[in-house]
């Protein structure tokens, strides 16, 4: 089973994140980067097919030169290869844009499974595997928290409001999973060494077939018209239970015509 | 790390940037040691709890085994690899840190450096992989910097070792994991009349070794430190390590190293104390603005920068000679006193900073400040480190 694992640089989840006012976008040079902690799960899943049903995993990004680090961790943790397509041309690129970029590049790739997480932390979308799924004409498994591999079959459980819904498909697919659906591995110091021996392929917009009008800033399908900084938090409201405490806090939640 | 750079042009190039690997190896920790070791720190402080599930992660991410050779389960990394790794998980839990920094280098380290063959292949693989942690039993209750005033002794009859005394402080030597202690003992006097001082291996638990309770600490509270007492313990005569009678002196060399690691460990406690420090200073208001925002405060936490800065420097120039082979002894210690120095110094002033929620056991400031003093005592007291220093440079 051979699975391209789509990862994400993102602005360190832990750091405070700005917007760049000149041009709307995340203001990506002031914080640290790291991989989307989510794509992490991705990763360690597809590791986890991989070592029972054997086969290759690449890892896939589009992003600027530093998403290189990124590539490496996976590299690290176990991933096989790495490709990065990487282009002025696509910087900006909104989610509809980007799902064309990188159906363009996966279609440069051997896979039965196309694996990433739900969402990214920055964007914070939901979109992509449907998107993907959409463009690449294969089903799409998505919101699992829980997948069985069995041949050219694949069985999930996708996770919803009420439980979760048990969901198969037939590979080549796209699959998208859920947070907590593992525990993701910490590259070994072997790891670590190893990575850089491994492959790691650099993809430009031409090399994939993408076509440059397609994508980017100019011609994305959203935009951001402006933004304001979040407003303080307002100070709470204290409750004291003066034996009355559960009224007291029913009438607020009704006030707040929340129940 | 610095050597490679040097020679590579006709000058010469100091470099102190860490390479790829290096840098990723450090965050890996880093990121470890703030996911998964620093929620954990307070209960297990609290409750005085060794970290089994912490330490079974760091053996599964190889730390146990970085400055191994792979024949022996190790990493195939380095000691500086040992030293960054320490470093970040001292800015988030000392408990953790010294663990790993015993089970490698009073643990492990000996067995590799002194061991036969045989003694290697028995021991190194459980050991670098954090399966089971080894410990080395040198203080006694009389006697710390003074090892020659050790009382244990050996006698060694029909090829086996009878071993009776005791030891004090023993880091990692009572946990349910621990399978080795490594002890100095008296076998027997030099010519000169100076006692004979052996290193010797016990596989533990066996008949008549006794570990005490867990005594009351100020601070280090999830690392596992005991006393010890061996009661007419029997080892076979090949338990020896290392010549007989170099116990002593073999010792002293990995104490050197250790002081190298003991220090990294320092300046992760002194930049916890920074990290603690910017974050409580940018938050906290006080008289209608951020504490930070005074130079009182401000000044505070620059100087505290500066100390963990300039002690790290100090450790990468001595685990730099180490690796180098050369001469490192004033540099290592130099580094162990600058550190475990500026570590006291900036949890003192950390805690300050955090007013009285510095002296609240909730603020992790407060553990660093419990968990620094140890620093200026173990693995060799600054009054120790001083003499080294001066006794290196002739007087």
């Amino acid at each position: 089973m051979n699975i391209v694992v789509l990862v994400k640089q993102v602005p360190d989840t832990w750091a405070e994140k700005k917007l760049d006012p000149s041009d709307s976008t995340v203001d990506r040079a002031s914080v640290d980067a790291v991989m989307n902690e989510m794509d992490e799960y991705a990763v360690e899943e597809a590791l986890k097919i991989k070592e029972a049903h054997g086969g290759e995993v690449t890892v896939l990004t589009m992003g600027p030169n530093r998403a290189v680090e990124m590539l490496r961790k996976a590299l690290s943790m176990g991933v096989d290869k790495a490709v990065h397509l990487v282009d002025d041309a696509l910087e900006g690129s909104c989610a509809i844009q980007s799902s064309y970029a990188l159906a363009q590049a996966i279609g440069t790739l051997s896979y039965d499974l196309v694996l990433l997480s739900a969402e990214s932390s920055d964007a914070r979308m939901g979109v992509m595997p449907a998107l993907l799924a959409e463009r690449l004409g294969v089903p799409q498994l998505s919101d699992a928290r829980k997948v069985d591999v069995d041949g050219s079959k694949v069985v999930i459980e996708r996770m919803t409001d009420y439980g979760h819904d048990k969901v198969e498909a037939s590979t080549p697919l796209v699959l998208g999973v859920v947070e907590k659906i593992n525990e993701p591995r910490y590259p070994s110091f072997k790891g670590i060494m190893a990575a850089k021996k491994k492959p790691l392929t650099t993809l430009t917009a031409a090399d994939a077939g993408i076509d440059t009008g397609r994508v980017g800033l100019a011609t994305a399908t959203s935009s951001v018209e402006s933004f304001t900084a979040a407003p303080p938090r307002a100070a709470g409201q204290v409750v004291k239970d003066e034996g009355d405490g559960g009224v007291k806090l029913a009438d607020f939640f009704a006030a707040q015509k929340l129940i | 790390m610095l050597a490679a750079a040097f020679g590579e042009e006709e000058f010469g190039v100091l470099d102190f940037r860490l390479s790829d690997e290096q840098e990723m190896l450090r965050k890996t920790v880093e990121h470890f040691a703030r996911t998964v070791v620093a929620p954990q720190a307070e209960e297990l402080d609290e409750k005085e709890e060794f970290p089994y599930d912490i330490v079974r992660q760091m053996g599964e991410m190889g730390l146990f085994g970085l400055p191994f050779p792979e024949e022996y389960g190790g990493m195939g990394g380095d000691y500086f690899a040992l030293c960054l790794a320490i470093e970040e998980l001292a800015r988030a839990d000392s408990s953790v840190a010294i663990t790993l920094e015993a089970g490698v280098s009073l643990g492990a380290m000996p067995v590799y450096r002194f061991g036969t063959e045989e003694q290697r292949r028995e021991w190194l693989p459980r050991l670098t992989s954090g399966e089971t942690l080894g410990a080395f039993g040198l203080t006694e209750p009389g006697g710390g910097s003074d090892a020659g005033a050790t009382r244990t002794r050996a006698v060694l009859a029909d090829g086996h070792w009878l071993i009776n005394g005791s030891k004090a402080f023993i880091t990692n030597s009572g946990t349910d994991i621990t399978r080795l202690v490594t002890v100095t003992a008296v076998t027997g006097e030099k010519a000169n009349g100076a006692k004979e001082i052996s290193s010797i291996l016990i596989p533990v638990p066996c008949e008549g070794f006794r570990v005490s309770s867990k005594p009351s600490k100020v601070g280090w509270h999830a690392s596992d430190t005991r006393d010890l007492a061996f009661e007419d313990i029997t080892v076979p005569a090949e338990n020896l390590l290392g010549e007989r009678g170099r116990g002593y002196a073999n010792f002293l060399s990995i104490l050197d190293e250790g002081r190298i690691a003991i220090s990294a460990l320092a300046v992760g406690l002194a930049q916890a104390c920074v990290d603690e420090s910017l974050r409580y200073a940018k938050d906290r208001q006080a008289f209608g603005k951020p504490i930070g925002e005074y130079q009182a405060i401000a000044f505070k936490i620059a100087d505290m920068e500066l100390r963990a800065h300039t002690a790290r420097l100090a450790y990468y120039a001595a685990a730099d000679r180490m690796l180098r082979g050369e001469p490192f002894k004033k540099q290592a210690a130099i580094a162990k006193l600058y550190s475990s120095e500026s570590a006291v110094t900036n949890a003192r002033e950390a805690t300050q900073v955090h007013g009285g929620y510095g002296f609240m056991n909730e603020y992790p400031v407060a553990r660093h400040w419990r968990d620094s003093k140890i620093l200026e005592i173990g693995e060799g007291t600054s009054e120790v480190q001083r003499m080294l220093i001066a006794r290196e440079l002739g007087i």
